[in-house]
């Protein structure tokens, strides 16, 4: 970028009528980030990078804080915090007032905290003594100034295994609020987690399209009992994060591929995958050893973060393209998702993949062994004809079962989250029962992440992250308070995701970068 | 393995409106009712290879073979119905033998993700040996034991059959078209002592899950009407789940068209007719 174009996209960002004024402030902030020098890269690399074969999401140039950090809450309200100058909290009140105060001071990728803490539990010290309906009043302008001094839905809480009453003050104040932020997991173990929360927690998915559920016990056998899923579908341990989140696009690497199925896995996806944790791992060295964000952040100082819980994102995407056009290549006629001998391949790759990133040595990665953690992503609002993650194709998903049956064994190969998103009808509104059993059986054979959006629901899941039909429709004219709204529109744009078929919705996630 | 044999019109393996919870439902093929109101009129008959639909069929999926019966070519099929708008018997050659171990094939993987079963149809009782074997085999079954088995039915079978059943289903969801044997016979084409019998008995053995009441303007959806069938009710099992469900044209055949949809507040105001005669579980659909 010349500093003709740099000052020509500064003006159209302070220019920008659709813009809030910390949405100009975080989209300059970007641009001179991008004014800087990428960190040092192989020219293969480069070359990978700039035809998006290798993506990095945009999260800029210079790395000067990790993409998810999830501070360990916990420790906070014990502790207090030196730096914010404050003891730790006596009561509810003060624990609700000084979490707010630290999350204005949580950096992530999108300027705001993608994580707030596994509430149910960060709060239950202080809880004991109130009544149900005492905590739903205390809670409820906490919740409320959530949604208003965070304005980003990729902004996290988790809740469970446990039945809590604070775990079912939060599905009721959500059901209640209907607000876009926070989103909220709920952690689901067979053993532990009753039927009637599950179904709750459904009962609040009907009237905001949210919690997200996680398979509680396959995700403390990947990354420990301290973990928590945040921005959406990205599973990672509390005190710790992700420094970069960089995805491999499968379809791109299949485009440049001729020969057949056996040496895209040995030579052109091998070759990409390394290019991709080339750049992984230069961003990852930027961000500690030159910004040195670990040794100055008082996060990190006061023990609410550590580096050795830390990794890094080894992202795919556009499995079901590259699938098909292998399947061309070798002469079979099935699709992915819909044909075993497809669906057979698909589990060749992610398996292969999978093989290569626990081999594969990341520095500052402790968190994750010394490796990165393999994740199916999301996508982007810009991606055009290119299937999220692991996904079956907007508008062919096969019935419920089928779909499920489809992608269920990529999922224990993700130990950072895997997104499939599943659209049900609305006659589960009158039978909250038939989506705990499909929960649970999805659990039961091996599924990690379930998101289920119900056609009718005034909610759309974008990336996981969600957004109001009428925001998104409204944006084009008024701009949106959510910087969230942005992206969703351009996905709606581009991937007609509110005209889909009733089955499920795409969803796509982004770091922030300039307007363009 | 049993091989008593049933007539199969369809199977799903995900249901969220045939009972409580996440369903296998078995649609069986043939009913002994023919409701005006009737929203898969291609269940009631029997096929019988009169062969009327073989040259319609645009697929050319549909054959008589040398001994004269209706041979489909799955692979051809499109599933586009004409075959069941020529039927001249409301029945459809796309229907199936199976056998309970072909159903138990189907369950077995999906069993995880069930609350139960659901047998309907056209009408599940007009086949009460392959219905009863079948719930046996899922009673019995290591894998599948803890799954519920029901039966939606039109409530016209005789005591033997209730008797034959009652063992190995956990409930039965029935029909109560009209209270008024006159208005039964004009929605159904049958009397209604034994539906109303049976209602008596199933709530006798604690297996009476459900009673639907179907509201079709004109017929049954007076005030009065629904006073009587609630106080009936109420008499007979005023615990168990009523749904008041409207009448709608999805689906229906020639005449029905003609008869209105019943309005979500006209619904409303009978479900509480039926509340206020002392039904404790009423809901409206």
């Amino acid at each position: 970028m010349n500093s003709d174009e740099l000052r020509e996209r500064a003006r159209s960002v302070v220019t920008d009528p659709t813009l809030t004024f910390p949405q100009r402030r975080h989209h300059l902030a970007a641009l001179a980030e991008e004014s800087l020098a990428y960190p040092a890269l192989s020219d293969a690399a480069a070359d990978a990078l700039n035809k998006r074969i290798v993506c990095d999401l945009y999260e800029g140039h210079a790395p000067y804080r990790a993409r998810y950090i999830l501070p360990d809450y916990a420790r906070f309200v014990a502790q207090g915090s030196a730096f914010l100058e404050l003891d730790p909290p006596r009561d509810l009140d003060e624990a609700l007032y000084f979490l707010l105060i630290l999350y204005g001071q949580v950096p992530s990728i999108t300027g705001y905290p993608v994580y707030l803490g596994d509430l149910d539990k960060v709060l239950a010290p202080f809880a004991e003594d109130f009544s149900e309906d005492e905590l739903f009043r205390k809670l409820r302008p906490f919740w409320i100034a959530l949604d208003r001094m965070l304005p980003d839905a990729f902004t996290h809480t988790d809740i469970g295994p446990d039945d809590t009453r604070l775990g079912r003050t939060i599905l009721r104040l959500e059901r209640e609020l209907r607000q876009v932020v926070p989103n909220v997991t709920l952690k689901v173990d067979p053993e532990r987690t009753p039927d009637d929360m599950i179904r709750d927690a459904v009962e609040t998915v009907i009237a905001v399209a949210k919690p997200h559920f996680v398979n509680h016990p396959l995700m403390v056998r990947d990354l420990g009992e301290d973990y928590a899923a945040v921005s959406c579908y990205n599973s990672l341990k509390i005190g710790g994060g992700a420094h970069t989140l960089v995805r491999l696009n499968l379809k791109e690497a299949a485009l440049r591929h001729r020969g057949g199925t056996a040496s895209f896995i040995t030579d052109t996806m091998a070759h990409y995958a390394e290019l991709t944790a080339e750049v992984m791992e230069a961003r990852i060295r930027f961000l500690v050893e030159e910004a040195r964000f670990f040794d100055h952040d008082f996060l990190a100082r006061e023990g609410l973060i550590s580096l050795d819980r830390f990794s890094a994102m080894f992202g795919v995407v556009g499995l079901a393209e590259a699938v098909d056009l292998l399947q061309e290549q070798d002469g079979r006629p099935g699709h992915y998702g819909h044909d075993e001998d497809a669906n057979a391949l698909s589990y060749r790759i992610t398996q292969a993949l999978a093989d290569f990133v626990a081999a594969r040595a990341m520095p500052y990665c402790d968190g994750g062994g010394g490796r990165s953690l393999f994740h199916s992503q999301a996508g982007l609002d810009s991606d055009v004809e290119l299937t999220a993650g692991t996904r079956i194709p907007v508008g062919t998903e096969p019935g419920l079962y089928e779909h499920i049956s489809a992608v269920a064994p990529h999922h224990d190969l993700f130990p950072s989250g895997v997104s499939d998103v599943f659209h049900v009808d609305e006659t589960v509104e009158r039978n909250p029962e038939a989506m705990v059993d499909v929960i649970r059986g999805s659990f039961a054979v091996g599924m990690r992440d379930f998101t289920f959006n119900v056609a009718s629901n005034e909610f759309i899941r974008i990336t996981g992250y969600l957004v109001r039909k009428s925001d998104v429709a409204a944006f084009a004219d008024e701009g949106a308070r959510h910087g969230s709204t942005a992206f969703a529109a351009g996905s709606v744009e581009h991937s007609h995701v509110t005209e889909r078929s009733v089955k499920r919705v795409v969803s796509h996630e982004r770091g922030a970068r300039p307007t363009q | 393995m049993s091989a008593v044999r049933g007539q199969l019109n369809d199977l799903i393996r995900f249901s969220s409106v045939d009972g409580p919870g996440n369903r296998l439902v078995l649609f069986l093929q043939g009913c002994n009712f023919d409701c005006i109101t009737c929203h898969n009129p291609y269940t009631i008959g029997l096929c019988n290879d009169c062969g009327e639909c073989v040259q319609p069929c645009p697929e050319e999926a549909l054959t008589l073979d040398a001994e004269l019966r209706i041979v489909l070519d799955e692979a051809r099929c499109t599933r586009c119905d004409v075959c069941i708008e020529v039927c001249p018997i409301s029945s459809t050659p796309l229907s199936r033998t199976t056998t309970v171990d072909d159903v138990l094939e189907e369950l077995r993987p999906v069993a995880p993700f069930l609350s139960g079963i659901t047998v309907s149809g056209g009408e599940a009782t007009l086949q009460p040996d392959f219905v009863a074997a079948l719930f046996a085999a899922v009673k019995t079954d290591q894998e599948l034991t803890g799954l519920s088995t029901l039966i939606d039915t039109n409530g016209s079978a005789p005591r033997g059959t209730w008797d034959r059943l009652l063992s190995v289903t956990d409930g039965f969801m029935v029909d109560l078209k009209a209270l008024d044997p006159a208005t039964h016979l004009e929605l159904t084409g049958r009397d209604n002592a034994l539906v109303l019998d049976a209602i008596r008995y199933l709530a006798g053995h604690d297996r009476l899950a459900e009673v639907r009441l179907l509201i079709v303007p004109g017929y049954n959806d007076d005030r009065e009407t629904m006073v009587e069938t609630a106080q009936w009710l109420h008499a007979v099992a005023p615990a168990t789940r009523v749904k008041v469900i409207g009448y709608r044209r999805h689906g229906v055949r020639g005449g029905a068209l003609d008869i209105a949809e019943a309005g979500q507040e006209a619904i409303a105001d009978l479900a509480e007719v039926a509340r206020a005669n002392g039904l404790l579980d009423v809901v409206m659909v």
